[in-house]
């Protein structure tokens, strides 16, 4: 129930053709159900051999009912249509604003592909059951009452056959539904995962090719085929007896009044049952098996459609765990940067810290390098700067003032960070550097990949700056990716720049000029660069090294390299310099 | 460059027909039945109205004497012949719906496996050429829409073109006046199903179009998400795909009126026509209207009556038509688009000298099938006779010229000579083509002009699995498959033992790593093993090319997310990973490279220097500014 107030939110403006729909569509079927009324009495008439004029009266008020259920019927079908697509056009809307509001935090929690499909079939299952219900929900059921009701007051008392045909066939078709539902919600499963393999293998493909394992791919995709084959069949097999059960019952019912029928007519004389209601009496049948039929058409729908609903609610509920506060700062005063006994970990129910006791006091304009093995959280130590993730404890400074006191848009506008996971995103090259500052001016946009070394290549594809990177930036090579994106975090011109080992894929001749660059262009802006390689970072004012999520050292590149064993290995292991050189350079450390 | 989106166009002529042929290949006993289940259970259902008509005449004669017993034999005749036909009508019904399941759900897994092996045969450069997403909603998408079209439309629309057939003989049977009527009403219906169906289909496939856009833009928006956080580019983000989403409303809401309005327009039309053949029933009464029929009966109530319900069900099934053309009409295009894909061209394989184990005996080379570490190239001539020669790891690229596309020349004139044993190195900028010429050995592409050679023999004439199990590639970018640390080491040699794997796993210095893990080797990684860190998704890649244990390594950035501690850590693994072996490397890091045997500088697809480490710093040309660059001693 909870879910339905958290999705029906979502129907706004489409809550009058929502509301419409059942109206048109209990008017429609209230036709449908008097239209063989009017035409069983039309059929008595003709028997009892009326004149055309008799004919012509009653055609006249069929042909006006079957308009009238015409235009119903077209109305009632517009305004779901409306209604439901509308609906789920909102719920889209509606998912993509709230995954826009989330922090990194909520980001994390969800996988990517995971949004994809609540977006899309999710939704899609939704919009559907929506249409179903608004139509044939209260179609089905309008004429269930609606055949039943005149079942009886014409068929008399031969009607109560229906009363007992009904519960067996409702018996029977929700058992079926019953057995099929967890199969089916099981199975869908499992397909899942036959497409995720399908997927693992287009990407993959290099792979597979080249360790000759396409044979061996093929017998695995054929098991788990198989697989998913023999659980759908099962599933479909038991949904299968719906139909002959159905008809089974149809037809115990014409049986029945066909032969008890015509035994009571002929022994009453018709007093009890006149061959009218006779023939009524198999229409309707009919109909009420119809219905029941939809009803549980309906019922599948719904089942299946509440699992999409669940997901769908379950990101509309999530809350941002990140906000701007009320009354925020609106500008940063310089590049400063402060660590005020910060500890982080990612979850409250986390046990392990990923940063602890992180004291650290950055003066504008400096140029801080970071250095640390896999693990040693030098991503996390910066996430918290632009304040992506709020720190666990200890307060984090810029320009003086506590992150969270800063709107989250000025604050990022002034922090811009190059991600290690980065994106381009389809469009062309121009499009994407103005994600940086949208006002930008071309001048502007090839200043900053001047900057960024990208300048020159970019320059060198046919169309220059207005080149279109493909989804995912897939016609670029790493390194260049990697150029556009620096440029693309300089056009914001920030105070601080902070480079998550952004130039991992650059060439070092090529990372030497960005770096050459950032001192002689930018020499305010206060950059912090996390690097795998000593050479990007053995020229910054100071150099981090975390170890752990601590501070293990910090200091120039010769003073490390005198006193710090691990920058040392890390040092010689990259330059491989004679034993003299590197004794050389701790001296030169020594000195300073 | 990767072509769009495949369009998604109204299906071909073909098309059908190329589908109930395979459907036919599939069950070529099981489809006919069903299909004879099919006929006869529609057969059988449209028949009742007869023996209605029958029970119905004999009442209205009798029924005034309220005898009973005079006409309870004929009534009753009638009845079970009903109900027997009511039996057999079950019986085929249940048959065929049990059938029909299994038809389905077969056919889909056969062709979604027809599709897979199709795929997997395909060259490299499909692959690049097209978008993963669109290959996937081949599986996905288009799959489904064929679910739809075979479990129920197919079977509907047999069960109403008979049953159309059946009650339209029965009308002539009755009456041809009042056949003429229906004929006339059914001539109206078609028109208004071919414009509103029509119209709805058209609509529908553009709600195919639009859905697919949407999916792709929320996909890279959600992919890129935090650098949408980063950039403060959320409104932005919305604004675009508020206009994405409405188009994708616009459409969806025309389609979805157009197939809704469809139903009543029908069904009403067929009231309309009840009144007609009513009017036109009586009026053939009132004037004594001489009846034309197949049957010479006169026209009369008993006539009037069941053709009156006769036309209600046939206007039923005319609706039931065409409640499924928006399936037909999908699930076409959707076959359409798979066999777009199964038609595409397999990579061409025209080599016969194939690798195979053997042992040296005086000498000679003598084939085994026990486990040696020896290899051998197996050549039989057109008389059946056998050459063999010893697998050494000798690689030569000579005057090798290169494009992707035929156009743009990527390789200019490329020759290497990787002697056995040797540890060849490429250096350069991105892009100067390094990765290309990889993937050139283990023929991932065909090279334009010049030879590459193995051990002598011309890469081309090798089959090319066995060219490829004699090559170990560890790729830039790194990919896991779902399932175990374990089971992903022993892709590299699919019978190795877990102690294998574990040494293996350790010579790449992964062992210690993995011991760590929740479950060490038995940890389940996750989509492509995003629960590890790149690193250690590299390390695991090492040891699965590690248990290969290939003559021939090529390494492709194999360590450019392993932090350089580690990478000294891992290093004595790598070096006792190479020993012995023929190996190509590409690196960023020189220290990598340092210790090659040669080392080749590669520049916009050309060899530029060539040398050792030693020579290229004393030749002070391009490697020495790229190394004294790199460590900027000046």
């Amino acid at each position: 129930m909870d879910v339905i107030k958290t999705l029906s939110k979502s129907i706004r403006e489409f809550r009058i053709p929502a509301m419409k729909s059942p109206v048109f569509v209990v008017l429609e079927s209230l036709m449908e159900t008097i239209i063989p009324f009017v035409t069983a009495k039309l059929i008595n008439e003709i028997k009892a051999g009326c004149g055309m004029d008799v004919i012509t009266k009653y055609g006249l008020v069929l042909i006006v009912l079957a308009m009238l259920s015409l235009s119903l019927g077209v109305m009632a079908g517009n305004a779901s249509a409306t209604a439901a697509t509308g609906f789920s056009r909102n719920l889209r809307k509606d998912i993509f604003y709230r995954i826009q509001d989330f922090s990194f935090e909520n980001i994390d929690r969800f996988q990517t592909s995971s949004l994809v499909t609540r977006m899309t079939t999710d939704i899609q299952n939704v919009q559907l059951a929506f249409m179903m219900l608004i139509r044939i929900g209260f179609r089905a059921p309008v004429m269930l009452i609606f055949s039943f009701t005149t079942a009886f007051i014409m068929g008399g008392r031969m009607a109560w056959i229906f009363v007992a045909v009904i519960p067996i066939l409702a018996i029977g078709l929700f058992s079926v539904i019953r057995m099929v539902m967890p199969l089916f919600r099981a199975v869908f499963k499992k397909y899942d995962a036959l497409n995720d393999s399908v997927q693992e293998n287009v990407t993959g493909m290099r792979v597979v090719k080249s360790f000759v394992r396409e044979e061996y791919e093929k017998e695995k995709f054929d098991r788990a085929a198989t697989d998913v084959q023999k659980d759908f069949t099962k599933a479909e097999r038991i949904l299968a007896i719906n139909n002959p059960l159905m008809q089974f019952c149809l037809y115990v019912v014409m049986i029945f009044v066909l032969s008890y029928g015509s035994y009571t007519i002929i022994t009453t004389r018709g007093a009890d049952l006149d061959v009218g209601q006779f023939s009524a009496l198999l229409t309707y049948s009919f109909q009420i098996l119809i219905s029941l039929m939809m009803l549980s058409m309906i019922f599948v729908m719904v089942t299946l459609a509440a699992e999409s609903s669940e997901r769908i609610a379950e990101v509309l509920r999530e809350e941002s765990t990140l906000r701007s506060p009320a009354d925020p700062v609106m500008s940063v005063q310089d590049g400063s940067i402060d660590f005020d006994n910060v500890s982080f970990k990612y979850s409250k129910t986390a046990e392990k810290y990923v940063l602890s006791d992180i004291d650290l006091h950055i003066k504008s304009g400096e140029t801080i390098g970071v250095i640390g093995g896999t693990g040693s959280s030098k991503s996390s130590f910066i996430q918290l700067i632009p304040r992506l993730y709020d720190v666990t404890e200890g307060t984090v400074r810029v320009g003086g003032v506590d992150v969270k006191a800063y709107d989250l848009k000025t604050l990022r506008d002034q922090v811009s960070v190059v991600l290690q996971k980065n994106v381009l995103f389809s469009g062309t090259i121009k499009e994407n550097l103005r994600w940086g500052n949208p006002k930008a001016t071309d001048e502007e946009i090839i200043e900053a990949c001047k900057l960024a070394q990208a300048d020159e290549f970019v320059e060198r594809f046919p169309n220059k700056y207005d080149t279109l990177i493909t989804q995912g930036g897939t016609n670029v090579s790493g390194g260049q990716k990697q150029r556009l994106c620096i440029a693309r975090s300089l056009l914001k011109k920030p105070k601080v720049l902070i480079l998550d080992d952004s130039t991992s894929a650059v060439d070092t001749k090529t990372d030497a000029l960005i770096r050459k660059g950032f001192k002689e262009f930018i020499p305010e802006t206060t950059k912090i660069i996390i690097a795998q390689r000593v050479s990007s970072v053995q020229d910054a004012d100071r150099i981090l090294i975390l170890d752990g999520g601590k501070i293990q050292d910090i200091g120039t590149h010769e003073e490390l390299l005198g006193r710090n064993e691990t920058y040392q290995d890390l040092y010689y292991s990259q330059n491989k310099v004679t034993g003299e050189q590197a004794t050389d350079a701790a001296n030169k450390g020594g000195e300073n | 460059m990767k072509r769009p989106n495949a369009p998604r166009a109204l299906p071909k002529k073909g098309t059908a027909l190329r589908l109930i042929k395979l459907l036919f290949k599939f069950y070529p006993r099981l489809l006919p039945f069903t299909i004879l289940c099919i006929l006869i259970n529609a057969v059988v259902s449209a028949i009742p109205s007869v023996f209605q008509q029958k029970v119905i005449a004999l009442i209205e004669a009798n029924w005034r004497t309220g005898d009973w017993d005079k006409v309870s034999g004929q009534i009753m005749a009638s009845v079970f012949t009903l109900a027997g036909l009511y039996v057999i009508s079950l019986i085929a019904g249940f048959v065929y719906n049990q059938c029909m399941a299994i038809i389905t759900q077969g056919s889909l897994k056969k062709l979604r496996v027809l599709m897979f092996d199709g795929m997997q045969d395909l060259p490299i450069r499909y692959f690049d050429q097209h978008e993963h997403g669109d290959i996937m909603s081949y599986y996905t998408n288009d799959v489904d829409t064929l679910r739809q079209l075979i479990s129920v439309a197919i079977p509907q629309l047999l069960v109403s073109g008979v049953t159309i057939i059946t009650i339209f003989s029965l009308m002539m049977y009755y009456s041809i006046w009042l056949a003429i009527v229906v004929v006339g009403g059914v001539t109206i219906m078609t028109r208004v199903v071919k414009k509103v169906g029509g119209g709805s289909s058209k609509y529908f496939m553009k709600q195919q179009g639009a859905l697919a856009k949407t999916e792709g833009f929320i996909e890279e928006m959600m992919n890129g998400q935090k650098v949408i956080k980063v950039f403060n580019h959320e409104t932005q983000a919305e604004e675009d795909f508020d206009k994405i989403n409405d188009e994708l409303f616009r459409v969806a809401e025309r389609a979805n009126k157009y197939a809704n309005t469809l139903m009543p327009i029908l069904g009403n039309i067929g009231n309309i026509l009840y009144v007609v053949l009513a009017f036109v029933g009586g009026a053939l009464l009132l004037l004594k209207v001489p009846n034309l029929s197949l049957s010479g009966m006169a026209l009369s109530i008993s006539i009037t009556v069941p053709f009156l319900n006769m036309e209600k069900q046939f206007a039923g099934q005319i609706g039931g038509i065409s409640q499924q053309i928006n399936a037909v009409v999908m699930g076409l295009a959707g076959a359409g688009r798979l066999f777009t894909l199964m038609d595409e061209k397999a990579e061409e394989d025209e080599g016969d000298v194939v690798l195979v184990k053997c042992r040296e005996l005086d000498g000679r080379i003598v084939e085994t099938t026990e486990h040696t570490e020896s290899w051998a190239w197996k050549r039989t001539d057109k008389d059946g006779n056998v050459e063999y020669k010893k697998l050494e790891g000798d690689v030569v690229l000579k005057d090798v010229d290169f494009s992707y596309d035929g156009s743009h020349t990527v390789l200019h004139g490329v020759n290497v000579f990787a002697r056995p044993g040797q540890k060849v190195a490429f250096v350069g900028a991105t892009g100067a083509g390094k990765t290309t010429i990889t993937n050139l050995i283990n023929r991932f592409y065909e090279i334009q002009d010049g030879v590459i050679t193995y051990d002598g023999i011309d890469i081309k004439k090798i089959k090319k699995a066995d060219l490829r199990h004699s090559l170990g590639i560890i790729l830039q970018d790194t990919v896991l498959f779902t399932g175990t640390v374990m089971e992903n080491i022993r892709y590299g040699k699919l019978d190795a033992t877990d102690e294998e794997c574990i040494a293996a796993a350790r010579l790449a210095g992964a062992d210690s790593f993995i011991q760590r893990l929740p479950e060490g080797y038995n940890t389940k990684l996750l989509s492509n093993g995003s629960n590890l860190s790149q690193g250690q998704r590299q390390l695991i890649s090492i040891a699965r090319a590690a248990v290969a244990d290939p003559p021939v390594m090529i390494m492709d950035e194999a360590t450019s997310s392993i932090d350089t501690h580690t990478e000294a850590i891992v290093q004595k693994g790598m070096d006792a990973l190479m020993a012995g072996r023929t190996v190509f490397v590409i690196a960023h890091r020189l220290s990598t490279v340092q210790n090659s045997d040669v080392i080749m500088v590669l520049d916009h697809g050309k060899i530029i220097e060539r040398g050792s480490h030693d020579e290229l710093i004393a030749a002070k040309g391009n490697y020495y500014q790229l190394y004294t660059g790199a460590f900027e001693l000046e």
